[in-house]
């Protein structure tokens, strides 16, 4: 038996099919969730996938807050079930407060789409816990507002309680305060990634196939409870 | 009928690159007033009749959950004759 793991699509969403593969290559079973809809379907994870739900209109991620599947998972997500969201989905959970913070415009104004090098900084979060601590990982970065941004408190604390999950490396790409790239909250069952994991699952396909182990990470945790 | 305003405004510590390239391209076209930019947005809300104290609140509550991002906005309300 596999376990089951949600992808939302918003009206919008670009990258829930490649999340659903990647869950799938994984060795889960991925369930396609509807935002119109409150029902999880029984799934023991979701993912929030990329795009440009509700067009990016009033602000990335803005709308899909308000949208009934996002109530289902706030509430789930506070009782620690884990949640993923990328780049757009990030920008969701940010929204949703979820996860403290705010995505803004790359600082160079430019929509950037690269491969990205990383340090995976916290491996405790339910979707990291396969990575080893330090590890340098590249996967794809493709957005134009992914410039993390928070005040300086929210920032210390993210920093002292170790929950910068992902760091830019040798490059920064949108002027994200600490080149975060990724943060999760205090359970750490919640997780917000600016790049795509779900692209860099197949050496056909991807820079690589380091994405997979966000995945194959919250599958493993899932055995062991 | 009375026109509501609502203009959110990026916080003053929170890095706006679109005003920056406003900025940038004032002087390129011969304007050279501008020491720095920053940009916003306005929302304009249209009501029946002229707004009670009810309405007004609840219009700031709009602004503070959805119009802005107390995260990284500030916000203010006002009514337009």
């Amino acid at each position: 038996m596999s376990f089951r793991v949600g992808v939302v699509t918003f009206p919008g969403s670009l990258d829930d099919r490649d999340a659903a593969r990647a869950i799938e290559v994984a060795g889960g079973t991925a369930v396609p969730l509807f935002h119109a809809s409150d029902d999880l379907k029984e799934v023991e994870a979701v993912v929030l996938p990329g795009g440009f739900s509700y067009g990016d209109y009033l602000r990335c991620g803005a709308i899909a807050r308000f949208a009934p599947i996002m109530n289902s998972i706030v509430t789930a997500a506070e009782h620690g079930f884990p949640v993923l969201g990328i780049c757009n989905g990030f920008q969701v959970l940010c929204e949703s407060h979820l996860l403290p913070g705010a995505l803004t415009r790359n600082s160079n104004l430019h929509f950037l789409c690269r491969d990205q090098k990383l340090k995976i900084e916290n491996v405790n979060t339910v979707w990291t816990s396969g990575f080893k601590a330090g590890q340098e990982i590249v996967i794809p970065l493709k957005n134009g507002e992914g410039s993390f941004q928070c005040d300086d408190a929210t920032l210390n604390m993210l920093e002292n309680q170790g929950r910068v999950i992902a760091r830019y490396l040798d490059f920064d790409p949108n002027g994200s305060r600490n080149l975060i790239a990724g943060i999760s909250n205090e359970r750490g069952n919640v997780v917000g990634l600016m790049p795509h994991p779900e692209h860099a699952i197949e050496d056909l396909t991807g820079p690589s196939t380091d994405g997979l182990t966000f995945f194959t990470s919250v599958l493993q945790q899932l055995v062991g409870r | 009928m009375a026109k509501i305003i609502v203009e959110v405004m990026l916080k003053p510590e929170i890095l706006d690159p679109q005003g920056q390239a406003v900025a940038s391209a004032l002087p390129r076209l011969g304007f050279t007033f501008a020491k720095s930019v920053r940009q916003g947005k306005r929302f304009e809300i249209e009501i029946d009749g002229n707004p009670t104290p009810a309405q007004m609140a609840e219009v700031e509550k709009a602004a503070e959950t959805l119009l802005s991002n107390p995260v990284i906005e500030t916000y203010l309300v006002r009514v337009e004759e």
